[in-house]
């Protein structure tokens, strides 16, 4: 094995390609971000509604998104759904990033069902009296849960979305199955054509350790800053 | 969708079999249950070595969990693929290479389910074990152990399952696995992407579906034998 040579590292082409995958990858990760909160809060609310084919709805949603593989969704969303679209879209598409659109689309849809799992647990962790006295003082269902169960949630919920925020992060590598130039591509790029495995995956690797430990510094940073108040 | 059925079954279950290696679900169902056996017994010893008390064995293991975790699979599946031939010398093919990766990575997940087990039990328990005079890797083993794995069955169910999930990763490698034979037919057939993937998904989500009431029937059942440890609570909504 060669010696390892972090001048290719430092700058060159090399070094532009693995900038421009892990700028690609933060990208991915904070468009899948915005896909995957509000669906999953949708989602959350859905399995906690009154009505039971609502219920329905969002359990179904957890249940089958959750037993797939994240690599089946990419594959399912840039070979599968493009050819079910109106060809009008379908040209759209294929003229933009059609890899990056369906990999977010993908990573978010799946991340979505697991938030809503968190949000869920959240939202089942405020005690039943808070539900009570606010429907007691009149309000409706939804200002209910606006104003006052989803605030208290929110301690609760914050840190375990953050930990699916890292799952997210790390969900990112797998959109180079569909050809995305995210890091995980670029770096086999820069191995096959430098023939230098070792600078390369030691790039990706040390960036994607970095990442996570920032998103997992910021779950720890919440937890302190603001802790579950005894109810 | 029945047509693609009829005429890829046994392809989309064993892959290429009685002419070539073994593939398909088959081989998912396979390098899942075993990447689980094999990692148990290393994700055991990081467990306890992770809340062992001696400083020594249990930061590199902290500093070990957390670079493993920090990293996708892929990057572990990766490293596996490109380094442990160069560093062994001997050409390791794609089941063996997913396989380490696996362990490595399920060991890492099951540790932290093992110590989750042990800090969940009270702390009354290794307290009596010691003050009758049992020594403390025997209390671990007769007392604390039996009590921790049982609490994390559903735990293991829900690890197996993802370990089926991680699985579709050796498609990257080239490993014939299910995903893989799926896009094998995918451009065999070539005009019917979407019923595929969609077959694909299907299997997966039978597979998968099923254990996960498994685990919810293992949880329920320790419930009512009074021996989990999931406090009732009221709840809103």
């Amino acid at each position: 094995m060669t010696s390892f040579d972090p001048q290719m590292l430092l700058s060159g082409q090399y070094h532009d390609m693995l900038v421009a995958g892990l700028k690609m990858s933060l990208q991915y990760l904070f468009w899948a971000f915005w896909i995957a909160l509000p669906l999953g809060l949708v989602i959350a609310l859905f399995r906690l509604s009154p009505y039971k084919p609502l219920r329905w709805i969002g359990a179904t949603y957890v249940e089958v998104i959750r037993s797939i593989p994240l690599l089946a969704h990419m594959l399912f969303w840039y070979f599968g759904v493009p050819e079910m679209l109106p060809v009008s879209i379908k040209e759209m598409l294929y003229e933009g990033p059609v890899e990056s659109i369906c990999a977010v689309v993908a990573l978010g849809v799946y991340t979505a069902a697991y938030m809503a799992e968190d949000i869920r647990s959240g939202i089942r962790a405020v005690p039943g009296v808070q539900m009570e006295a606010a429907r007691a003082l009149g309000l409706g269902y939804m200002k209910t849960m606006c104003l006052v169960i989803l605030p208290q949630a929110f301690r609760l919920t914050v840190p375990p979305l953050i930990s699916q925020t890292l799952n997210m992060w790390k969900g990112t590598s797998i959109a180079t199955v569909i050809g995305a130039a995210e890091m995980m591509y670029q770096a086999g790029q820069v191995e096959s054509q430098s023939f230098r495995s070792f600078e390369a995956f030691a790039f990706a690797s040390a960036s994607y350790l970095v990442v996570s430990l920032i998103i997992t510094g910021i779950a720890v940073w919440f937890q302190h800053r603001y802790p579950v108040r005894t109810m | 969708m029945l047509e693609l059925i009829q005429e890829y079954w046994l392809y989309f279950l064993v892959g290429q079999y009685p002419k070539g290696p073994l593939g398909g679900l088959a081989l998912t169902i396979i390098l899942a249950t075993l990447g689980l056996i094999l990692s148990m017994p290393l994700g055991l010893v990081f467990g306890l070595m992770r809340v062992s008390s001696n400083r020594w064995l249990r930061l590199p293991v902290t500093g070990f969990i957390y670079v493993v975790r920090g990293m996708p699979l892929l990057m572990v599946v990766f490293w596996a693929y490109f380094f442990l031939p160069s560093v062994t010398g001997v050409k390791t093919d794609q089941f063996w290479t997913m396989l380490i990766a696996l362990v490595v990575f399920d060991a890492v997940y099951l540790a932290e389910i093992v110590r989750a087990g042990i800090l969940g039990l009270p702390k009354g328990q290794m307290e009596c074990a010691r003050s009758l005079g049992l020594p403390y890797m025997k209390a671990m083993r007769s007392v604390i152990l039996p009590q921790a794995l049982r609490n994390s069955l559903p735990s293991l169910v829900n690890q197996f399952i993802s370990t089926i999930k991680e699985t579709s990763l050796g498609y990257i490698i080239g490993l014939a696995e299910v995903t893989f034979i799926a896009t094998q037919i995918n451009s065999l057939v070539f005009t019917k992407p979407a019923q595929v993937f969609g077959i694909l998904g299907l299997t997966y989500f039978v597979l998968c579906f099923g254990l996960s009431r498994l685990a919810f029937w293992i949880e329920r059942r320790l419930e009512r034998k009074g021996l989990g440890n999931r406090p009732q609570a009221k709840v809103a909504a």
